[in-house]
């Protein structure tokens, strides 16, 4: 060890001098205008915390890169306890910069054990039956897990809340994994079709008096004819193309509604939006003329949480249509059409595959999903505006698919339990949450390069599975 | 071999391609015969995947007519679209750099093959999304079809393997299965037997010849392997430069002192083998 030492201290300092280096003119130095020009204010003594702290953890990567295990978390074990001491650390920033380092380093000291388990479980016998039975059982827990939500004592407003609002992205995520994750078209404007459904029940709720339900297909057909306008002229594009151009028109449908004003009322947005209804029946205290109240209906007291938990079914419904639509897609044709354009377009057309009309049919189901979310996305908050269909939007859907593993399903979920679920919970540290949203994304792209969930299920079988423990 | 007589089923005439300044194909005539193996041989460069691009639809040629003869009507491929030509003219083809789809199984890769027929019967995704049916006899017969081909090329312990994981050789004869179970009436083989060894080399032979006499469908085969070429080809035709330096049988294209000087060169041992 003692020989080992030295060069990881001198790559350790190097590290540090290369972050002074750095660091200095952008932490070191900030000019104040103190009204007679500008003057210097020095903040070195937030470089040097900085310094220091990468200075030890380089030193701790170096130790657990060479199986030093212990040293390296306790070094992290030292860095989350400054992190977390009273220390007058000169800005709250360099508290968390302290202690995510030493989160860092622990969580590198302790990763080849988790490493191994896993492995070693994937290499038990049958391991591969049980994981495919364990994701099915998974699924199924998921499933009726989200169906008793509303019972158990934790639904209050905020969890509801939260529930919906990670519903919504799951069934955004799936709809965007028909196109990005079976078809492989990287689709960087889906909030576009958000958007579509979102003002088509909007528009047609408040200007022509029709209901949720009745808006509730045509916005998602809606979508799936802007998906096929704009598929038809893009779609011969591959790749980093495609990418560009959805990006664009995502953008421009967001600026037609911005300036749009005589149809949307431009950035005010529209208000007033009926939200759904029960056989007729509105969630509300008091009824408008001519209609029934949920509670009059059924007669219960009136609670303001009912109207939560029957959104909270619409959604979960409508996520479910889209999962078992996407199933059932998977095992036609026309699904395996979309992977195989994925894995290979140049082989689909030597089989007399057309490619345009294969990938319209992605581009429009999925557009198609996003209109049925965006119309409940409108009932739900009964007001939009362009602010609400930002390109940060279809990033986070993106990252979901991405993340949760390109054409899983479950993976999505727990992506976007994971991407959505968390900065919620974790809302109590401000501006930092969004730290801790970068960091989950890195997180899994370092230790799942292939997303939560890499394993594909194939669409038919011929042999059929032997049953776990036959082996 | 067929009567001489026998309408070709694919003509191509006065085919010419052009890139630029580089004249890839010049001038290239010549048939293929149904329930033939027509063999495309000529050295590298000489303009052989160009020709076979122009067939499959990947190119549209400068100049030139290519007509195929189905059973009805004639098709001119070099007006149809792209994926047109195996949708409808029913030409299959395979690649010098096998693409199959990797991720997917080797049972999924031939049931995209069947993509236009299943398309249909499922009503266009309609009846199939609904499970009716007709459409599920419809696929279980697809499957069954590819169960047949599995067979043939050995690879029915293999199917529910991705198809990348497969080894090299595995994956030459998947390709052509796969075109295969696109029922063509014309399968173009870009060397198929580009880096196999010597038994997986006659284990093509076998698979080409039964294909031509089982299945009676008419091959062009681009080879440089000449044990494949002079073993199996019933018609050769030489390129050379993008131009058509000989055509013949395998004997008379062995003895044609144009091939010999322009390909084959000094080394006669390639033919003998």
């Amino acid at each position: 060890m003692g020989s080992r030492l030295p060069p990881m201290l001198k790559d350790a300092g190097l590290t540090a001098f290369v972050a002074a280096a750095l660091g200095i003119f952008v932490v070191g130095f900030r000019t104040v205008d103190q009204g007679r020009g500008l003057t210097f204010d020095y903040h070195l003594v937030d470089l040097a915390v900085a310094v220091v702290t990468i200075f030890f953890g380089r030193l701790g990567l170096s130790l657990a890169a060479d199986g030093l295990r212990w040293p390296a978390m306790t070094l992290g074990a030292v860095m989350i306890a400054v992190g977390a001491s009273p220390l007058q650390l000169p800005s709250g920033f360099l508290h968390w910069f302290v202690a995510l380092g030493g989160v860092l380093l622990v969580i590198r000291g302790a990763w080849p054990w988790a490493n191994d388990a896993m492995t070693a479980a994937a290499r038990a016998p049958s391991g591969v039956t049980l994981s495919r039975a364990g994701a099915k059982w998974s699924g199924w827990l998921l499933l009726a897990g989200a169906v008793a939500m509303p019972f158990t004592p934790f639904a209050d407003q905020k969890t509801m809340d939260l529930g919906v609002l990670i519903l919504t992205y799951v069934m955004l995520g799936w709809g965007l994994n028909i196109v990005v994750g079976l078809a492989g078209l990287l689709d960087l404007g889906y909030v576009a079709f958000y958007a579509v459904g979102a003002y088509s029940y909007a528009l047609l709720s408040t200007q022509h008096g029709l209901g949720f339900w009745v808006v509730l297909p045509l916005a998602g057909m809606m979508a799936a004819l802007f998906g096929i306008v704009l598929g038809f002229p893009v779609l011969r594009l591959r790749g980093d193309y495609l990418a560009i151009v959805t990006l664009g028109f995502g953008e421009i449908i967001r600026l037609v509604i911005l300036n749009w004003f005589d149809l949307t009322n431009g950035p005010a947005g529209i208000g007033s939006i009926p939200g759904p209804t029960l056989f007729g029946a509105v969630f509300a205290e008091t009824a408008p003329a001519g209609k029934q109240t949920v509670s009059e209906m059924l007669g219960i007291p009136f609670n303001g949480i009912h109207r939560l938990i029957f959104l909270y079914y619409i959604i979960l419904l409508l996520a479910l249509i889209t999962n078992l639509f996407t199933q059932r897609m998977r095992r036609l044709p026309v699904g395996r059409a979309w992977e195989a354009l994925r894995e290979d377009e140049t082989a689909c057309r030597a089989l007399g595959i057309n490619p345009t009309n294969t990938k319209l049919t992605a581009f429009a189901v999925g557009a198609m999903f996003a209109g049925f979310a965006g119309s409940f996305f409108a009932a739900k908050q009964r007001f939009i505006s362009p602010e609400s269909f930002v390109f940060i939007e279809s990033a986070i859907i993106l990252a979901i698919v991405v993340l949760g593993g390109m054409g899983s399903q479950i993976g999505v979920v727990l992506a976007a339990v994971l991407l959505i679920g968390l900065p919620e919970w974790f809302r109590d540290l401000g501006n930092y949450r969004m730290l801790a949203f970068g960091l989950a994304m890195v997180l899994i792209m370092v230790f799942r390069p292939r997303g939560l969930i890499a394993h594909r299920e194939p669409s038919l079988r011929l042999h059929p599975v032997r049953p776990a423990g036959g082996g | 071999m067929n009567a001489p007589q026998s309408p070709p089923l694919i003509d191509v005439e006065h085919l010419t391609m052009r890139f630029g300044g580089l004249l890839a194909v010049d001038d290239v005539s010549f048939a293929a015969r149904p329930r033939e193996i027509t063999a495309i041989i000529g050295p590298n460069g000489a303009g052989k995947t160009t020709v076979f691009n122009c067939i499959t639809g990947f190119y549209k040629p400068t100049v030139g007519r290519l007509t195929l003869r189905g059973g009805d009507r004639d098709y001119l491929l070099e007006r149809m679209l792209g994926h047109e030509v195996g949708q409808r003219a029913k030409v299959a083809r395979t690649f010098q750099n096998i693409r199959l789809f990797p991720a997917m199984t080797v049972l999924e890769n031939l049931m995209v093959a069947q993509h236009n027929k299943l398309m249909r019967a499922s009503g266009w995704s309609v009846f199939g999304l609904l499970g009716l049916g007709s459409y599920r006899k419809a696929e279980e017969a697809g499957v069954e079809l590819a169960r047949d081909w599995l067979e043939r090329i050995e690879l029915l312990d293999d199917a529910d393997r991705p198809a990348g994981e497969l080894p090299y050789g595995a994956q030459r004869r998947l390709e052509i299965a796969r075109a295969m179970c696109t029922e063509p009436r014309l399968l173009c083989l870009d060397e198929p037997a580009a880096g196999l060894n010597p038994r997986e080399s006659a284990q093509l032979n076998q698979l080409l010849v039964s294909i031509r006499d089982r299945d009676g469908v008419g091959m062009l085969l681009i080879e440089h392997d000449m044990s494949v070429v002079m073993n199996i080809s019933d018609h050769i035709v030489v390129l050379d430069y993008g131009r058509k330096i000989a055509e013949g049988s395998p004997a008379e294209v062995q003895d044609d002192p144009a091939v010999i000087r322009a390909y084959l060169g000094t080394d006669d041992e390639a033919i003998d083998g």
